[in-house]
């Protein structure tokens, strides 16, 4: 029994509740849902519902059919935009709130209030957003009878039921586009490997993006994932959506801003105008530099935030909208109107997948810093 | 609600259940509703004193979150005595194929209902020949409904076919009537979808369609959905952010012309927006399906397991009994699914409606449950999105086939 001192039993004992009930709760059925997503579950109405229904292992052949099932255009409609709302959101809220957080910084007058002011959005929960701001934006309403107030036509712009979009492109080319976008970022860390002097790195990566171009060029276009064209793009739709999103979060970037801002030592400010430095120099060399990390934590958790997206969609345009429908709506309509449990399951490891991309990187570098210090 | 929930767990308490008997009721039926359901609860009491009756209500236009609970329920084995649900493939598709619902035969012949409902109603409720639920009410999908003074001002009349339908429109925006037809949000879009096929096929193609008899890549539904995609050429482009309230506003204030709404509509004309029919709203059978009756009706059920079984079974006579249904009906607005109900008890729209429910030609609709199980149903409604966005009705047609085959309706 060396080594297991009191205090250490304790731990275990304190532990063992939370450690077993996770691994139930959470990995359990993170492992059950990816299992169910390989069978076919569902896909006979008769069997969805049963008492002993049979349910067969089918490997990944829901996944097969929600990437190139001529049924599922939804879910690929969903993806792109998933995609889109996720870039814009994060932008949108970065910059809004960095400029918020910038002026605030300056210390105006009434700080403390314009702080509470624009924090305060995000107390609200996103159906009560959602609410809100689809009454402004429908077809006849505020926003779009503000124009009159200057004495102008009212506009017409279909905020959440625009059937437009823009940036369209073929799914059948998705393969193609993917290897050049993965291949152009390979040539660039050539490129940086090849300045920093380090030989392997830019051998590996520009063998690599070879590699990835020879096959966008000669096997890429053959591929057909699709029988007919099939073009998804940015749906006009959904920017009505990317706005409240943003109007909601905006403020805790605007937080979180200011706390690195605060953090920054005045030291560091005098040095560099000792040395000479305006105000945009100071930012563009001293401040936005010490920013970054929380730039990174704000896009993490606004990321994981946007690829869950859920409550806010259904609040402003309904289940039934496909031009603003995002993929958590579709699994539960799957799942739970359709009784399609495989597919549904199949669609929810999906966006694990795409929540993974974006909080497994950041733990892992959180966890190596960590070790580090310690 | 609440009451009753605290009665039924101080009974469950301090009596046995067999001694009281308890009877739990699960339905959608709330707010507006509600008034309906209990004019049946009270005279269920009457009969049966001695009863606990368990209103549970899950709130939610069309049962969508009612649906997810009794699923819950369902699967983790605590069925409700007896549950709503819309009549036909809705309940057949989901549970009866489960094997979880139980065969109402018996019920039927004993109570004499295979006279009284009419036949095309009792085959759309059965499968393999045995009834499935007790349909409470019904109500009229193909119903296009306008304001009758507007209508005179600009010199037309309600269109009797969808063709005449398109010069009409061609001759409102010749007007300047910008959207001649008003549609609202995706599932009104199915909803027009329906008549605007119905109108095209003809109720016999629509019965073959959903028999599998009929594929959707046949020629006849293409250029149905040909068809709807010129219909929908005279509606409104702001479709998707309106409810079907919002959109029957807009025949009231001039904007469009037509709308075609389930009757429901009708008692929201007259009970909210204290309007007199055929003067301060007019309707018309939608174009094209002028004799026939596209049904949709709530109904309930009997699940295998269900603890209060004679109970249930009770509930279940008393919504099918005349006095029932003429309780129930006119105060939610539909009619009976009964021929022999007392008409002076309904509004003047429920009597016209409740004449065609006799004479006319009766078939199920799509989009409230009829004729396809919720596997067909939910999914249509992004084929009708996309045909919207694209205009191919050939590619709708046949993704609609697809999801048919997927769905076990057609081969």
């Amino acid at each position: 029994m060396k080594g297991l001192s009191k205090d250490r039993l304790w731990s275990i004992a304190v532990l063992t509740p939370s450690i077993i009930l996770i691994a139930v709760f959470v990995y359990g059925f993170i492992a059950r849902s990816v299992y169910v997503s390989m069978t076919d579950w569902g896909n006979d109405p008769a069997q969805a519902l049963a008492l002993d229904p049979i349910i067969r292992w089918v490997g990944l052949a829901n996944y097969q059919e929600l990437f190139t099932g001529f049924l599922q255009g939804r879910f690929r409609q969903e993806l792109v935009s998933t995609i889109f709302f996720t870039l814009f959101f994060i932008l949108g809220c970065l910059g809004l709130g960095l400029g918020l957080a910038l002026i605030l910084d300056r210390n105006p007058k009434g700080e403390g209030l314009w702080r509470t002011i624009f924090l305060f959005p995000m107390s609200l929960s996103f159906i009560v957003t959602g609410t809100i701001w689809r009454w402004m934006l429908q077809p006849g309403g505020g926003v779009n009878q503000a124009p009159t107030l200057l004495g102008g036509q009212p506009s017409t712009f279909g905020w959440l039921s625009s059937t437009d979009a823009l940036w369209k492109f073929d799914w059948n080319k998705l393969p193609l586009l993917t290897a050049s976008v993965v291949g152009l970022v390979l040539v660039i860390m050539a490129v940086r490997a090849a300045r920093s002097g380090d030989r392997t790195r830019t051998l590996v990566a520009a063998a690599c993006a070879a590699l990835l171009f020879l096959w966008a060029l000669f096997i890429g276009p053959n591929i057909k994932m699709l029988p007919a064209p099939e073009l998804h793009g940015f749906n006009l739709a959904l920017i009505g959506i990317i706005i409240a999103a943003v109007w909601q979060m905006s403020g805790y970037t605007m937080a979180l801003y200011l706390a690195g801002l605060r953090g920054i030592p005045e030291e560091l400010r005098e040095a560099a105008r000792v040395d000479g430095a305006n105000d945009i120099g100071m930012y563009q060399h001293v401040i936005f530099p010490l920013l970054a990390p929380i730039t990174l934590s704000a896009m993490i958790v606004l990321g994981h935030i946007s690829l869950k997206i859920f409550d806010l969609v259904y609040a402003m345009a309904g289940p039934d909208n496909i031009n603003t429908s995002v993929p958590a709506l579709n699994m539960y309509l799957t799942s739970f109107r359709q009784n399609q449990f495989a597919l549904g399951a199949a669609i929810g490891t999906i966006l694990l997948i795409l929540v993974a991309f974006v909080i497994v990187p950041y733990l892992s570098s959180q966890f190596r810093t960590e070790e580090g210090h310690a | 609600m609440k009451k009753a929930l605290l009665l039924a767990a101080a009974l469950a308490v301090t009596t046995s259940a067999s001694a009281a008997g308890k009877l739990e009721i699960f339905s959608w039926w709330s707010g507006d509703e509600g008034p309906a359901l209990e004019a049946l609860i009270k005279l269920y009491k009457q009969k049966y004193p001695a009863v606990t009756v368990d209103n549970a209500t899950v709130s939610g236009g069309a049962g969508t979150n009612a649906k997810a609970v009794l699923k819950t329920r369902m699967l983790g084995g605590t069925p409700p005595d007896s549950f709503q649900a819309h009549a036909g493939q809705e309940l057949i598709g989901t549970w009866v194929v489960a094997g979880r619902m139980e065969d109402l035969s018996s019920l039927f012949k004993s109570e004499g209902w295979d006279k009284v409902f009419p036949k095309d109603l009792v085959k759309l409720i059965s499968q393999g020949g045995k009834p499935w639920s007790v349909p409470v009410n019904v109500h009229r999908s193909n119903v296009m409904w306008y304001n009758p003074a507007k209508l005179k001002a600009w010199g037309v009349t309600a269109p009797k076919t969808w063709p005449e339908f398109l010069k009409t429109c061609s001759t409102l925006k010749a007007k300047g009537v910008a959207a001649p037809l008003v549609v609202g949000e995706n599932w009104t879009q199915q909803h027009l979808w329906e008549s605007v096929m119905i109108g095209t096929l003809g109720s016999a193609n629509w019965e073959n369609l959903w028999a599998g008899k009929l594929k959707f890549t046949d020629p006849k539904v293409v250029a149905g959905f040909t068809t709807f995609g010129k219909v929908m050429d005279c509606a409104n482009k702001d479709a998707s952010g309106l409810s079907w309230q919002q959109a029957s506003d807009r025949i009231i204030d001039g904007t469009s012309a037509f709308n075609v709404m389930g009757d429901w509509a009708a008692g929201y004309f007259t009970t909210t927006k204290k309007l007199a029919p055929n003067t301060g709203f007019g309707w018309a059978p939608a174009p094209g399906t002028t004799k026939t009756f596209v049904m949709l009706a709530d109904s309930f059920g009997l699940p295998k397991g269900a603890k209060d079984r004679t109970e249930a079974l009770n509930w279940l006579k008393v919504l099918g009994s005349k006095a029932g249904q003429d309780a129930f009906n006119p105060l939610k607005g539909s009619i009976a699914a009964r021929t022999d109900s007392d008409l002076s008890k309904y509004n003047t729209y429920s009597r016209s409606a409740a004449a065609d429910w006799k004479s006319n030609k009766i078939v199920g609709s799509l989009v409230h449950g009829a004729v396809a199980p919720e596997s067909f149903m939910s999914a249509f409604g992004a084929i009708i999105d996309q045909y919207v966005a694209s205009r191919n009705s050939a590619g709708a047609a046949a993704a609609a086939q697809q999801l048919a085959v997927r769905a076990g309706i057609s081969k």
